[in-house]
């Protein structure tokens, strides 16, 4: 079954409002609100990176997929989180509703446990308003 | 279905390219990423094994301008051809908005063009859509190699196996030249996002 949810734009507003106070503010370089699709829904970022965010999704897509089906493997319906640490930068991805990802990418200087309560704090927030 | 974004006034629309393995699907993207380059802004993202074979996806995106005060950024993608990969080809089909189906012209592919079209059908239907009335182009690929002898297909062969239902509009082509290739991503976005203009009135 396909799923997908139609914005409006105070919708979109006040997703980008949450996502800017709850990460963006607190050092977080780039959030994106996705579908499982592949499509950009919300972008934001701190002005320092330059990443191609369209390819980001379309690959965090197919990638939340794969390990959904890693999932199903092991008798799990889903990996509702997942993170993937770098040298320099990580991502963090997490669910937000059934169709809904959010993607954050962070440096060194936010941690990852101060991160994970940010960004449950802002879903939660999210999810509220669709 | 396509993305609609009211306040950037955007939309995300998703073509898939779709056909049996080694049939072409990423040298057509490969064709666009050339042959359009200066309207690309982001690098071609594919997900291949060792064997240079699509294991996971070719991605392409870039903008053909504005309709109805609307920016329309086309996302083109291809599915890996290969029977074994079917969760990765639905995984890829979600959300799809358009479809172009590489057919192989080749003789020997006959039976792989039909599988492959009537596994697209399933896993469509998986998602509750319809293959006849979701925006479809048929390519036929590989005309070239009968310039070097290999017996393919008449594109009559090609129609009554794999169109005579859906009466798509279709194109021979030769990937690997740039022949037609072009026409089918042209056809297929104009279809495509006049089926979305309803939506953005």
């Amino acid at each position: 079954m396909e799923f997908t949810i139609d914005f409006t734009k105070e919708q979109i507003e006040s997703i980008e409002e949450i996502l800017q106070k709850e990460l963006i503010d607190l050092g977080v370089q780039s959030v994106i609100l996705m579908d499982l699709a592949g499509n950009v829904i919300v972008n934001l970022d701190s002005g320092e990176s330059d990443h191609d965010v369209f390819s980001l999704a379309a690959l965090a897509a197919g990638n939340y997929g794969a390990v959904s089906a890693m999932a199903n493997i092991i008798g799990e319906q889903e990996f509702s989180l997942l993170f993937h640490k770098g040298e320099e930068e990580s991502i963090h991805f997490s669910k937000v509703v059934d169709d809904l990802l959010l993607l954050t990418i962070f440096n060194k200087n936010v941690s990852l446990g101060f991160l994970r309560l940010k960004v449950g704090e802002a879903i939660k927030r999210i999810q509220s308003l669709i | 279905m396509a993305l609609i974004n009211p306040k950037k006034r955007e939309v995300q629309v998703k073509i898939v390219y779709y056909g049996p393995g080694r049939g072409g699907k990423t040298t057509n993207l490969e064709y666009i990423n050339r042959k359009f380059k200066k309207r690309i802004l982001n690098e071609m993202v594919t997900v291949k094994t060792y064997g240079d074979r699509t294991l996971f996806f070719d991605f392409l995106p870039f903008d053909i301008g504005e309709i109805k005060g609307h920016s329309i950024k086309i996302q083109l993608y291809t599915v890996p051809g290969q029977v074994k990969y079917n969760a990765t080809r639905r995984l890829v089909l979600r959300g799809v908005d358009g479809i172009v189906f590489v057919a192989d012209s080749m003789d020997l592919r006959r039976e792989m063009n039909i599988r492959s079209l009537q596994n697209l059908k399933e896993n469509l239907e998986a998602f509750n859509k319809n293959m006849s009335n979701i925006p479809l182009v048929m390519q036929y690929n590989k005309r070239d190699l009968s310039d070097e002898g290999i017996p393919i297909l008449s594109v009559d062969t090609l129609e009554k196996d794999l169109n005579s239902q859906l009466k798509a509009p279709y194109f021979s082509a030769s990937a690997i030249r740039g022949d037609n290739v072009a026409a089918t991503m042209k056809k297929i976005i104009a279809l495509t996002v006049s089926s979305l203009r309803k939506k953005l009135e």
